[in-house]
């Protein structure tokens, strides 16, 4: 039985949507982006990052948690929310140490390719300089905690698809920090490189040896075209 | 060092029945019985509970009140906010530095005492006060400092509790160890009580139904300060399929300047919980949750005295009122030291033995609340006017306060004001005419529903207090002439930074930032624009976080901003610019390095 669908609008495009999905499922589908970084088509949705805040139905709601529904009215490309989502992506940039000219995900990275797309140039607000130690205890992937920006994509790929719980989080607030399921480090856990969670890192904190330059610097995702546009392809597409 | 036996450990999580939703109280037993929760004791509870060690880290190091490594036999915490900082609490922390001969944040070398700072611990009207172990020492002085401590040296703290709470604590018998009434003045709500058992023997004499009918018909909105009618919440909840139906009352009373619920909690904990047994019977309800918050740990043992009471009067338990098949019981589940965990989410997750993370909604918890089932949270006092809207009737309870505001509220009142104390006073009233009833005729200004609330400057002391004007959950700090907004705005501020759960990018990072952009100000060295620039960050963080912490968190700056302007102004830098960091700040390391007197230049 196929599920029920409806409609809903967003910035006025009409979208369709099926029963379960949330809302930036449903936008993904109609070709229409919305930016995120903790969400992962993958993944159960967790709404850590915050960037998919949409103004759903007169009040601010992150789109990757909230559920499609019949009628909403959304609005997500507005000069407000592109501002708020761009002071965002700058609190993740001066949380942790983000070296984008010398960092193996250069051009490959969530964050700086989301810093490109809202306009980021240089953050406002003060550099934090934590110091984070980096986790090399693995043979074949490496813990940059410097780039972590807890996103909780790793925690959720370990839990549900690896079925191993390799990630979970330590301490709250500002000092909350990634941690791993053994007192000796990443290498005394069950990860293995192949596990989802080494592959969903959107920067460069999960970082498999002697993989990272296969592509070089210069031809990497969004090296070629914004982060995004993938998802903006298929409209463009339906619509010709 | 780790000296958590594996045994013991064994035995704690066994007596828990290795429940993993029982995670919380399994990681507080090991910590009173152990002082710490070491590396074993992880290793044996994952064991125990066939969970990985990494959930567990995740829990624990979530909780103030939980530690890694050894403290202080005697965990003296001190209250840190801005009431207490005013009644001299950093004199007194001077004077315990002085007496333990260390600094705050240490533990004494023979691991006897270990001294610190802790948030807000609800005794506003008796600041400076501190905890220590579980024991509250009120208006406490510099001089009560030596004594206290000499007292403390002659004893042992307790130490194996087995199965049962703290009963003669070494401790409660310290200079400054009592805690005077609160209750300043009692209003309908808390006057011409009997037993205390009305509100549910009236109750069983409705169908649920029609319990919720009157409940409605009340009026009741939520005593927490977010208002939502009680009556529709009850409904949404009895409406909504489980396999069961949980009513639990949020008694983690941890907004700075309140401590009402621990006046009705100590001194009515029976009307409390005949409202949450009105709950259990209007929901079909068969399970009650009370989560105290780990600072009330002293009411723990007083409160099974008295649920223990009404066990044995029939009023809890199976067939209750000789009614057969409403069987409903309450369970105490004592928090470790979160603010977050007063977010009825959070308390949620909290209950589940987790860290305090709010959850996203939809579903709310009336859908899907504790283990995923139908859930009504509440407010302490909203069970208290519960069980009075039962006795006496919802026309009764309409009868006072305002159309929107029905009934009555207890307010909190602290600072510079003649009667510090919890005030029932009906809503409707205005802000100055509660000032009035508590001496404080020359204020400056009064931070409502504490540092998530608003600052409320002279002009606007007509507002009445009503959900439909000056919302509140009760907190009413009063500041006279002379006290330094800026500063209080920024120890707001800093509250906020310890309090943050982290989980979602614009509070866990936004509410830092607006700390340092505070601390720029209050050090004069903040510019026009950095003031522009921290309104602009302090709106994204009230817009995008994820719940009503972020959401509220910049209220102290943003309102001060709009109240006081003048005070930031005259706090302005004279200057197109200046660096975050002072050229000295910037070289201090490198100058003590090199072994050279600092620089005296000053930006």
């Amino acid at each position: 039985m196929a599920a029920a669908t409806f409609r809903f609008t967003i910035d006025g495009n009409d979208v369709e949507a099926t029963e379960g999905q949330s809302v930036i499922e449903a936008c993904d589908a109609a070709g229409i982006y919305i930016p995120r970084l903790c969400h992962h088509p993958d993944l159960p949705p967790a709404g850590n990052c915050r960037v998919c805040t949409c103004k759903i139905n007169g009040r601010n709601s992150a789109a990757c948690v909230t559920p499609a529904a019949h009628g909403m009215v959304i609005e997500s490309n507005t000069p407000q929310l592109t501002d708020d989502r761009r002071a965002v992506i700058e609190m993740l940039f001066v949380e942790g140490n983000h070296p984008c000219p010398y960092c193996v995900a250069s051009g490959d990275c969530e964050l700086q390719a989301l810093g490109y797309r809202l306009g980021m140039v240089a953050p406002v607000q003060p550099y934090q300089w934590p110091g984070r130690k980096i986790d090399a205890t693995h043979p074949d992937i490496y813990l940059d905690h410097d780039r972590c920006i807890l996103c909780s994509r790793c925690v959720r790929a370990s839990r549900m698809e690896d079925g191993k719980t390799v990630f979970g989080f330590e301490g709250r607030g500002i000092k909350m920090r990634l941690n791993v399921d053994a007192e000796g480090g990443l290498g005394d856990t069950q990860m293995a490189a192949i596990d989802k969670a080494a592959s969903v890192c959107p920067v460069g904190c999960i970082v498999v040896k002697r993989d990272v330059y296969r592509v070089p610097n210069g031809s990497r995702r969004f090296d070629k075209s914004p982060i995004g546009s993938d998802i903006e392809a298929k409209r463009t597409k339906r619509n010709s | 060092m780790n000296s958590n036996s594996g045994s013991g450990v064994e035995a704690i999580i066994s007596e828990f029945g290795a429940d993993r939703s029982r995670l919380l109280d399994i990681v507080e037993r090991i910590q009173r019985h152990f002082g710490l929760v070491g590396d074993d004791a992880i290793q044996t509870i994952a064991a125990g509970l066939g969970i990985h060690r990494v959930e567990i880290e995740d829990m624990v190091s979530f909780y103030a009140f939980f530690n890694r490594e050894p403290r202080g036999r005697f965990r003296i915490r001190l209250s840190k906010t801005p009431i207490s900082f005013m009644k001299g609490a950093k004199e007194v922390a001077l004077a315990f530095e002085q007496a333990l001969g260390i600094s705050l944040g240490e533990t004494t070398t023979d691991g006897a005492f270990t001294l610190e700072w802790t948030s807000d611990i609800g005794m506003a009207d008796q600041e400076p006060a501190a905890l220590i172990n579980g024991t509250v020492l009120t208006e406490l002085a510099p001089a009560d400092v030596p004594h206290i401590v000499a007292a403390l040296r002659q004893r042992e703290p307790d130490g194996d509790l087995g199965a049962s709470r703290p009963k003669a604590r070494p401790e409660a018998t310290l200079p400054k160890a009592t805690i005077r009434s609160s209750l300043v003045k009692a209003g309908p709500l808390l006057s011409g009580l009997s037993f205390r058992t009305e509100g549910i023997r009236a109750a069983l004499g409705l169908s649920p139904d029609k319990v919720i009918e009157e409940m409605t018909k009340s009026k009741l909105r939520g005593r927490g300060g977010a208002g939502f009618p009680t009556g529709m919440k009850w409904k949404f909840t009895r409406k909504s399929i489980g396999e069961e139906h949980y009513v639990v009352c949020n008694a983690d009373e941890g907004e700075p300047g309140t401590f009402k619920d621990r006046v009705l909690l100590s001194e009515f904990p029976d009307l409390v919980f005949d409202g949450m047994a009105i709950a259990g019977y209007a929901l079909g309800a068969r399970h009650g949750l009370l989560y105290l918050r780990g600072e009330y740990a002293y009411l723990w043992e007083p409160l099974q005295e008295v649920l223990k009471n009404r066990r044995r009067l029939g009023l809890l338990g199976d067939n209750i009122g000789r009614r057969k098949g409403f069987d409903f019981d309450i369970r105490i589940q004592l928090g470790a030291g979160a603010y977050i965990c007063g977010e009825e989410s959070a308390l949620l997750e909290s209950l589940e033995g987790k860290r305090g993370a709010p959850r996203d909604r939809p579903p709310f918890p009336t859908e899907r609340g504790y283990l995923r089932q139908p859930t009504a949270i509440d407010n302490v006092e909203t069970f208290a006017c519960a069980a009075r809207i039962m006795e006496k009737g919802a026309a009764w309870f309409a009868g006072f306060g305002t159309a929107q505001s029905t009934g009555t509220k207890l307010m909190s009142v602290s600072g510079d004001c003649a009667g510090p104390g919890v005030y029932e006073v009906p809503f409707g009233i205005t802000l100055s005419e509660l000032l009035d009833m508590v001496g404080a005729p020359d204020t400056q200004y009064v931070q409502m529903s504490g540092p998530s609330g608003q600052s409320v400057a002279p002009k606007d002391f007509g507002r009445s207090l009503a959900y439909e004007d000056l919302s509140t959950g009760g907190s009413t700090m009063v500041f006279g002439p002379g006290r330094d907004v800026l500063d209080i705005a920024l120890q707001f501020a800093d509250f906020f930074v310890v309090e943050s759960c982290g989980w979602c990018t614009p509070c866990r990072v936004g509410t830092t930032l607006l700390k340092q952009g505070m601390e720029k100000v209050v050090a004069g060295r903040a510019t026009l624009a950095d003031i522009a620039e921290m309104e602009s960050l302090g709106n994204t963080v009230m817009r995008m976080s994820r719940c009503g912490l972020g959401q509220t968190a910049p209220n102290p700056i943003l309102t001060t901003m709009r109240n006081f302007p003048e005070l930031y102004e005259a706090r302005l830098a004279a200057a197109p610019f200046t660096p975050r960091v002072t050229l000295h700040d910037a070289l201090r390391d490198a100058v003590a390095v090199q072994g050279r007197e600092p620089a005296t230049e000053e930006v």
